[in-house]
């Protein structure tokens, strides 16, 4: 689903991400971890090209993103991304957060996009909402809409980047919960994130970044009980 | 000498004055809708990727602003026609002069008003395949408005003031009307404060308008 190749990322003279090499299947859920600036956002960030990568490769579906002559729209439909800030459109309502992509970028039918996005409300637990404005809302229910309004393009992979990093600890678990659940649809997933429990309970595998390189790939099982390298078992240790 | 005003002597000589009413408003008006809309290029120009023209429009900003807009004025009303070989009319140097310089600042406003919007918005947009216009219509700018539209009312109200300056073109607005009453009764005082009370109005009523549109705007977040 998700190839990237030999990826490299400068800004300016700082190196941040260095030959990074993996494949993310479809279906499969990855979670990316390591300690703050080792890239893990923008290594997530390359992925639908919201960073330009320096030098490598990233195929997405077959599709080469870093070729110019890829049009980047039509990839980045198929892979929704949510932000640790959420940003939700403050001017539009709920609703209309989540149907404004499918009606003008995919050209679905306004009433089929009402109710798929009424459909994914319910799912996140959201229904009640459908004609609130973001600043109504609850930090986790912000996050929960977010991830609805990215479901709501059908896409086939989803890009998350510390999705409770900004909660409140009580709004955590909602949100997790229904990450979780998203997990159990099949969906591709990457996730950046601190959240050590999710990753061992969900991930398919860990892939761990230090200073811009990619140190250990592996299974949960693996990574948590026995990491290979010397920077996995500190960064362990700090987290547990 | 000493303070022997007298009012009533002018007051036939009020509807008079209160005519430049409309040709400093139709001075403003006109001129704000040229600025606008050059503002709005200018500003499209700034915020786009093309260097040399985000330099150009960074350039002409700079002119305007930096020097003074009588000079702007007079420069349009006397200068331009000695190149063109052409006279131009008084009103439409003064619309000219005004709607240029009013664009520079437009166009800074703008600009601003834009750049003021969180950043994660373009990226959310982008993430979800919205493409460069739709996403500047539809999500950017009705959040910049916010930011803009007061900004452009307080530019407004200044070019409303700084409009009394065609008097030295001659355009026979409120400012000359005041001067031109004062000079045939040789007393300048009572009509140039008549003058500056209408001013004062015309400011009053559009800071209101502006303060209404912001309730409003505040109301539907
Ligand atoms: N746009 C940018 N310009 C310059 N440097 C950047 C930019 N984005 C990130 N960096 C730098 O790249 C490095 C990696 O940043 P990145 O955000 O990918 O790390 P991270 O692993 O996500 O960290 P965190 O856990 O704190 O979110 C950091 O040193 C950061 O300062
Ligand atoms: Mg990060």
């Amino acid at each position: 689903m998700i190839n990237v190749e030999n990826l490299h990322k400068t800004f300016g003279e700082l190196e941040v991400l260095k030959d990074i090499s993996t494949t993310i299947d479809a279906g499969e859920v990855v979670t990316i971890v390591g300690p703050s600036g080792s890239g893990k956002s923008t290594f997530l960030r390359c992925m639908n090209q919201l960073e330009e990568p320096t030098k490598g490769k990233i195929l997405v579906d077959g599709a080469d993103i870093t070729d110019p002559s890829t049009n980047i729209n039509e990839v980045r439909e198929n892979i929704g991304m949510v932000f640790q800030h959420f940003h939700l459109f403050p001017h539009l309502s709920v609703l209309n957060n989540l149907t404004y992509a499918p009606i003008n970028v995919k050209g679905v039918a306004k009433k089929d996009a009402e109710e798929l996005a009424h459909k994914l409300l319910k799912q996140v637990g959201l229904a009640d909402k459908a004609n609130e404005y973001p600043n109504r809302l609850s930090g986790g229910q912000k996050q929960r809409v977010a991830i609805a309004r990215a479901l709501a393009m059908e896409p086939k992979a989803m890009l998350f980047d510390e999705p409770t990093s900004a909660l409140d600890p009580e709004m955590v678990k909602e949100v997790l919960q229904v990450m979780k659940s998203l997990t159990e649809t099949g969906m591709t997933m990457a996730v950046v994130t601190h959240e050590m429990n999710f990753a061992r309970e969900v991930a398919d595998r860990v892939l761990f970044l230090d200073e811009g390189k990619l140190v250990e790939d592996a299974p949960p099982s693996e990574f948590f009980t026995a990491p290979k390298t010397e920077r996995a078992k500190d960064f362990l240790d700090k987290m547990l | 000498m000493g303070l022997d005003l007298d009012f009533t002597q002018f007051f036939p000589s009020i509807p008079y004055i209160i005519d430049g009413i409309w040709v400093t408003l139709s001075i403003v008006a006109v001129a704000a809708l040229l600025g606008l809309s050059l503002g709005i290029i200018l500003s499209l120009l700034k915020i786009g990727n093309i260097k040399i023209l985000r330099w150009l429009a960074d350039a002409y900003t700079s002119i305007f602003r930096g020097t003074p807009l009588v000079l702007q004025l007079m420069i349009v009303y006397y200068g331009l026609p000695q190149m063109l070989g052409v006279d131009i009319p008084a009103y439409m140097a003064a619309v000219i002069a005004f709607g240029l310089n009013s664009s520079a600042y437009v166009s800074e406003i703008i600009r601003a008003g834009i750049q003021a919007v969180d950043k994660g918005q373009k990226e959310a947009a982008e993430a979800l395949g919205i493409s460069y216009k739709p996403m500047m219509k539809d999500i950017i700018l009705p959040q910049a408005m916010k930011n803009i539209l007061p900004a452009l009312m307080n530019e407004w109200i200044t070019l409303t003031k700084e409009s009394a300056i065609v008097t030295v073109i001659g355009v026979m607005d409120i400012m000359r009307r005041a001067y031109v009453v004062g000079g045939e009764k040789f007393a300048f005082f009572e009509p140039l404060i008549i003058a500056g009370v209408i001013y004062y109005l015309m400011v009053m009523v559009l800071t209101l308008l502006g303060k209404a549109l912001e309730r409003r705007m505040k109301r539907s977040d």
